[in-house]
């Protein structure tokens, strides 16, 4: 498989802010000086990593060019990008089947697509997957995810829509065992997190998932839309608070949003993401770097860089 | 709640300068900074915010605001002025075709709430204009799409034109047009599969829908919550469809208004709807002043008093008002007006609505639990017998009990039901007497007006 940093840049050829270009044009007009560090700024902020963050990554920028004495474009590119790679520098866990993945999120970021995805990179490992269709609440969100397993091939426990997602969730666990899977991933109803009642409804399935799945990992993923801005902060908070995160999914790359609010997201929370989404097909979806997320933040010319290929 | 984060910082900029008397320039750059923080941390697109705050500091560098006697208040003022004018001004209504049919086309991202929203305008101009609609499902791409906007028809009870296994929208969509003709519909509402603005097979789809149909509106759907994006995304769209409007979703969230205050600058198009829940009537028209009332933590008087008028019956008001002038009101009328109080929508929406409410108001308050009150009292209502509900007095001990079990409450639930019922009772009483005695006909007001 090609590398995150290869699938990515083809996604992202011709976008127009190209900061790279930008920072070459700003230090050769100004050199290091006022109007270069909001440039920087300006730059970060509009890629969503939102105004803390910046501030402190522009803070830490010019700290480093004083203690060291860098001068040239290429030398700050090089200690930006340290600095912002140290930020998002978190251990992905592995995850240890049999295992079951409840994933949860706001309406519409991507949840049952991703599983979908999930469940098809699963089954291409030769690992056994089953899917729940525990959103019975968004009209037709049980039918979307039974066409998925139909078209990827992996068993569905599904009730109808207006059912209770615990008694779902319930019945696929059982299912789970008695087929012995390695993967059962939960679908979730979209749901937006300053709902309280329905954060609770969650709190409810995950003691279920304890309880009855008592021989079966637990992995909680939360799943975020690259276009979503500071929100998503919240958003990661909030769920992070009600089922406890193992990693995020980040979806929808393949715009030109550069979902940079992963950055105070992983850096406060210290929950890795795992997977970005950058399409709508099963396999549009790749292992997140973090070294290389952050390289593509101000690098997208549109020739690949040897020096990322594996 | 919606803007809130906003509605706190621009009322501690706001305070800091009212306390101060006497303004200076100095005060003044440094509120437009803390102004320009407030809106970025808001994902408020940078060049939305550059824009904004030049404007104002120019007005408040103007006689206007130094010389006058209450500085601080004159600044609020501009602040105002200049966030309505972003927010596109004044109401745009939408645009309706005296005959023929009213043709309105959804357009936006993936999972923006397209067909909600279809589904909830067409359901809303049912309503208000009387028109008889038709939704048609032309998103061919993502899985189940089509049944999902037939579901919400069937909920609405509203036809959903599709044709089976065919893959290409601009043959629904032309057909439709045939079809809504033929049979007298006026108002068709297109559903479009959700797209990138950068996607250019797809987006020419859109434009060859568009030349096909002619559109009354083409209305962009923007997820509240778009960041910094939600500018390429408004630009984008609206260079290639010329779009009429835009409807803004979630608002139901705690979105900071970034998208609401970006999209219009970006596009000079109005929002014309904004979508704030989950049901089918959690819909809204988008008033720019009152919007910007809102992000700027004074409230929305206006809205909350047109949504109670919209939910209240006016039959059942007249003939509850008579109920009450001889003391009939029964249990039944109790059931009856929580159901209009919950048909409002979620508490919580009606309470920000108020002016200085914020987050931190009503921090000891769980709104949820409030509404889980009216939910048990409608619960508890519903398992008593007709004559119960019609005679509370015969309500005792076993009775109590019994209730209590019917509902899955307890009796201390059913004991608290019946005193607030006791008491509203008594309350109805003395102003009977108050209006009785002024001689006035004035109607009486629904407890939560
Ligand atoms: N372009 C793009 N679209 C995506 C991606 N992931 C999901 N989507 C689309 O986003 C929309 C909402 O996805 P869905 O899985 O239904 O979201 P859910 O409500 O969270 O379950 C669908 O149209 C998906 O095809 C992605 O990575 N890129
Ligand atoms: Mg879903």
């Amino acid at each position: 498989m090609a590398s995150f940093y290869q699938r990515m840049k083809n996604k992202l050829s011709n976008t127009k802010d190209n900061f790279k270009e930008k920072l070459d044009h700003v230090m050769y007009y100004h050199k290091l000086d006022d109007d270069f560090f909001d440039d920087l700024e300006e730059t970060l902020i509009l890629s969503d990593m939102g105004i803390d963050t910046s501030v402190k990554i522009v803070e830490a920028l010019k700290m480093q060019i004083r203690q060291t004495g860098t001068k040239t474009t290429e030398d700050v590119k090089v200690l930006l990008e340290q600095i912002m790679s140290d930020m998002v520098d978190v251990a992905s866990p592995t995850v240890q089947t049999p295992v079951i993945m409840m994933v949860v999120g706001v309406n519409g970021v991507g949840k049952t697509t991703t599983i979908a995805k999930l469940a098809s990179q699963y089954l291409d490992e030769g690992k056994k997957v089953m899917v729940a269709a525990a959103d019975t609440f968004r009209a037709a969100a049980v039918e979307q995810l039974e066409i998925w397993a139909d078209r990827i091939g992996v068993d569905i426990i599904k009730s109808n829509t207006g059912a209770d997602p615990a008694s779902v969730i319930f019945d696929a666990i059982h299912a789970a065992k008695a087929r012995k899977v390695d993967y059962l991933i939960c679908d979730t109803a979209g749901r937006l997190h300053n709902k309280v009642n329905l954060m609770n409804e969650l709190e409810k399935l995950t003691w279920v998932i304890e309880r009855e799945g008592s021989e079966f990992n637990k992995h909680n993923l939360l799943v975020l839309d690259a276009t979503t801005g500071q929100n998503a902060l919240i958003q990661a908070r909030t769920f992070n608070d009600a089922v406890h995160l193992d990693g995020m999914v980040m979806t929808k790359l393949d715009g030109t949003a550069k979902g940079g609010v992963v950055i105070p997201i992983i850096s406060e929370l210290q929950v890795p993401v795992e997977y970005v989404g950058i399409g709508e097909k099963k396999d549009d979806l790749i292992p997140f770097d973090a070294h290389a997320f952050v390289h593509l933040l101000y690098d997208e010319s549109d020739q690949p860089e040897n020096s990322e290929e594996n | 709640m919606a803007f809130d984060g906003l509605n706190e910082k621009f009322q501690n900029i706001f305070s800091g300068l009212k306390r101060k008397g006497k303004l200076d320039e100095a005060d003044i750059k440094a509120a437009n900074r803390e102004i320009k923080l407030a809106l970025l941390e808001a994902d408020v697109n940078f060049k939305v915010v550059k824009q904004f705050t030049k404007a104002v500091a120019e007005r408040a560098k103007g006689a206007e605001v130094l010389k006058s006697l209450t500085p601080g208040q004159q600044f609020i003022k501009i602040v105002n002025d200049e966030m309505t004018k972003l927010l596109g001004g004044e109401l745009q209504k939408m645009t309706f075709v005296d005959k023929g049919i009213n043709l309105y086309m959804m357009v936006g991202l993936q999972g923006a709430g397209k067909t909600t929203t279809a589904a909830k305008i067409a359901n809303l101009l049912r309503k208000e204009r009387k028109l008889t609609p038709m939704l048609v499902a032309c998103d061919v791409y993502r899985p189940a799409a089509i049944t999902q906007l037939q579901v919400l028809g069937d909920q609405l009870n509203i036809p959903v034109f599709t044709i089976p296994d065919q893959n290409d929208p601009r043959v629904i969509a032309s057909e439709a047009i045939k079809k809504a003709e033929a049979e007298g519909y006026d108002l068709v509402i297109i559903d479009t599969a959700g797209r990138l603005q950068i996607d250019e097979a797809l987006m020419k789809e859109l434009s060859d829908i568009r030349d096909l149909v002619h559109p009354t509106e083409t209305l962009l759907v923007v997820d509240g919550m778009t960041g910094q994006e939600s500018v390429n995304v408004a630009k984008e769209f609206n260079d290639l469809l010329d779009i009429s409007g835009v409807v803004l979703t979630k608002l139901d969230g705690d979105t900071r208004g970034g998208a609401a205050l970006s999209v219009t600058y970006t596009t000079g198009k109005s929002i014309k709807f904004i979508g704030t829940g989950e049901k089918l009537s959690d819909i809204e028209l988008f008033y720019p002043d009152r919007m910007a009332s809102r992000i700027l933590g004074m409230g929305d008087i206006l809205s909350l008093i047109d949504k109670a008028q919209n939910m209240v019956d006016e039959e059942k008001a007249k003939e509850l008002e008579t109920k009450m002038r001889n003391m009939e009101f029964d249990l039944n009328d109790f059931l009856e007006q929580i159901k209009q109080l919950r048909e409002m929508g979620p508490i919580s929406n009606l309470l920000e609505m108020l002016p200085g409410a914020n987050q931190k108001m009503f921090k000891g308050m769980d709104m949820n639990e409030t509404e889980d009150q009216a939910g048990k009292t409608e619960a508890i209502i519903t398992s008593m017998t007709p004559e119960e509900r019609s005679k509370p007095a015969i309500i005792n001990g076993s009775r109590r009990k019994r209730i209590a079990n019917g509902s899955g409450t307890s009796v201390a639930d059913v004991n608290r039901l019946l005193k607030g019922y006791e008491q509203s009772r008594k309350m109805m009483k003395q102003m009977g007497n108050l209006t009785k005695g002024k001689g006035k006909k004035g109607r009486f007001k629904m407890p939560f007006m």
